[in-house]
């Protein structure tokens, strides 16, 4: 079938968790009233099970597929992947996703008017961890009349929420799709996300989180910088940029732009601050570096003992932030608890980011898993 | 012309494969390539399955008829995989081309509590009268490749495999040959399959492992007693 755009979609906003019955969240705190942003792509079935939960990275959004206007130039983060014909075939699936908690486009998050104080949360919004946005998805997920998901996706970050899912809930979960991502985040990770931190909280325009307009973009871009760095691989940067300077021939012998390397890394962050908040940025960094399967549920072995889904891990032979062996240590977990599970290391020059770019490798990985999931074999 | 043969002879010892492994089995298939063995299986005898192979996009075929699938690669080993976890481990003509054939068996009777074992004979006589006559190195229709570019770096025969199973106490509990187009289950005079076989397919097991050895009878249905552990 040709693959196909979902075309124009509306986002919608789901409110639930009043100030007497709000979120209770893992730190202790509370959360309410809580709001999620999210888009809905094909419709659902009578009996709604062919819904497909896409859980989204660090600087991802709710906005997965298709344009908000026909006047869009850009159409949604993973628009290659979802629609009529592709991966996740609109045709078939019901596919929902979400905006999570602590992000900046639409959900509760620090740029969100705290109702105790009728101004922006910033510091005084609770930290909040990955656990903690799965519980309000899982929410969302019940007021759209949903018992059972037929799959859940995500790839890095996205990948924790599917793992969380199918720990948490595991009734719900018929089938888990975990790309490019691992059972908690590696030292080298939280350290790549110390140094982003340290950029805003260091840049005086943060001035301790209460910031008005437009903040601390300069911490944030050189976050995004860092960030950028660690989602390519080294044989994809020497080969799309090289050592090749920006515009001149000779070299400058000053520290303006020079490299193209460091030109690209400059658009990327400034880019990065007209569409994030820094605020957000740094909950969203703590959510990742708290997230720790073995630390919340036990050894691995132990934690996967009760689980209900079909696995699938995708890896990439050069992502350095999210090693193949992180996946398959939960693959090798699995397997000695006999559960089913597949695992496919995809060869990209691409690094981590090649989840968002080896599309046509995936969409046959992924639309084959689907389409097996109700091939279900009796055990 | 040859590449024809090949296929049928592919397709020859897949059917008789299929014949061994029985009702609702919990197979792994390695070097499975693009999981047709094991769908076939899943369509006819209603297994559960897992095909590995080094080449992930391949799987994708198994993907989509349910199995599970696991890219990886033979020679470093298999050690994702409990012990005793599957019924039977199936390793067709992928002995011949592993660099380390000793850990590819050892992990078979490690992680099956039956392995399938399928390889061609170096030992036929066509084999040896090229040898011999000829002054080549070999070739046969279970053998079509020049020395430049034949995926086969370990030669065996059926004799050697004998007696690698006795010294490494491996007991076989069934045995197939494939002699022109037919397969056959044993001849009088037993060392001639050696002279005569192209291909020998075999059901192992541990011979200290508890499974069956005892004279094969064909399974009509199949209760596992692998519990996942």
């Amino acid at each position: 079938m040709e693959r196909q755009s979902v075309g124009q979609v509306t986002p919608e906003v789901f409110v639930f968790g009043s100030r007497e019955e709000p979120l209770e969240l893992e730190s202790g705190y509370t959360l309410g009233p809580v709001e999620i942003a999210y888009e809905t792509y094909g419709r659902p079935n009578e009996d709604r099970s062919n819904a497909i939960l896409i859980c989204h990275a660090l600087s991802g959004d709710h906005h997965a597929a298709g344009v908000h206007s026909p006047h869009d130039r850009y159409t949604g983060w993973w628009d290659g992947m979802i629609g009529p014909g592709k991966a996740f075939d609109t045709e078939r699936y019901w596919v929902i996703c979400s905006n999570i908690i602590g992000g900046c486009r639409g959900s509760t998050g620090p740029v969100s008017i705290n109702p105790e104080s009728g101004a922006p949360y910033g510091l005084d919004f609770p930290v909040v961890t990955i656990g903690d946005m799965v519980a309000a998805q899982k929410r969302l997920i019940d007021h759209l009349g949903i018992t059972r998901l037929y799959g859940i996706a995500g790839g890095s970050m996205g990948g924790f929420q599917v793992l969380e899912w199918s720990l948490r809930y595991p009734e719900m979960v018929r089938s888990a799709i975990c790309i490019a991502s691992a059972a908690r985040l590696s030292t080298q990770a939280i350290a790549f996300n110390a140094v982003g931190r340290s950029a805003i909280t260091r840049d005086p325009e943060w001035q301790g989180g209460k910031y008005n307009g437009r903040g601390p973009e300069k911490g944030l871009a050189i976050a995004r910088m860092v960030g950028h760095i660690t989602y390519l691989s080294e044989l994809l940067l020497d080969e799309k940029f090289g050592r090749r300077l920006q515009s001149a021939n000779r070299l400058s012998y000053n520290f303006s732009t020079e490299f193209a390397i460091e030109s690209y890394l400059d658009h990327q962050g400034s880019a990065f601050t007209k569409r994030f908040d820094a605020n957000s940025y740094l909950y969203i960094t703590k959510a990742m570096d708290y997230f720790d399967i073995a630390r919340t549920y036990g050894p691995l072995k132990d934690a996967f003992a009760d689980v209900r889904a079909r696995y699938l891990f995708v890896s990439y032979s050069t992502d350095w932030l999210f090693p193949t062996d992180q996946s398959r240590e939960i693959v090798r977990a699995l397997l000695s608890r006999g559960k089913d599970v597949s695992f496919i290391d995809i060869e990209s020059p691409h690094g981590h980011d090649a989840f968002l770019l080896e599309e046509e490798k995936l969409t046959r990985i992924v639309s084959g898993f689907l389409t097996g999931v109700n091939e279900e074999v009796s055990p | 012309m040859t590449s024809q043969y090949v296929d049928r002879l592919s397709r020859t010892d897949r059917d008789m494969i299929l014949t061994l492994v029985p009702e609702g089995a919990r197979v792994l298939d390695l070097g499975c390539g693009d999981c047709s063995l094991l769908n076939q299986l899943v369509r006819e005898k209603r297994i559960r399955g897992t095909g590995l192979d080094i080449d992930g996009m391949q799987l994708v075929n198994g993907l989509a008829s349910g199995l599970n699938v696991y890219q990886g690669d033979l020679d470093d080993g298999l050690s994702d995989f409990p012990d005793q976890s599957y019924d039977y481990v199936i390793l067709n003509q992928t002995l011949q081309v592993v660099k380390h054939p000793m850990l590819a068996l050892e992990e078979v009777l490690r992680i099956g509590r039956y392995g399938i074992l399928g390889f061609p004979n170096f030992a036929q006589w066509q084999l040896r009268r090229g040898l011999f006559f000829g002054g080549r190195a070999p070739k046969s229709p279970a053998l079509p490749f020049e020395w430049y570019d034949t995926p086969n770096i370990r030669v065996l025969s059926i004799q050697d495999f004998f007696d690698y199973c006795r010294r490494e106490k491996i007991a076989i509990v069934h045995q197939r040959y494939l002699m022109g187009g037919r397969w056959v289950k044993r001849l009088f005079w037993k060392r001639a399959v050696n002279l005569l076989a192209h291909i020998g397919l075999f059901v192992i097991t541990r011979s200290d492992s508890g499974a069956s050895t005892a004279p094969w009878r064909m399974p009509h249905s199949f209760e596992s007693t692998v519990n996942a552990p």
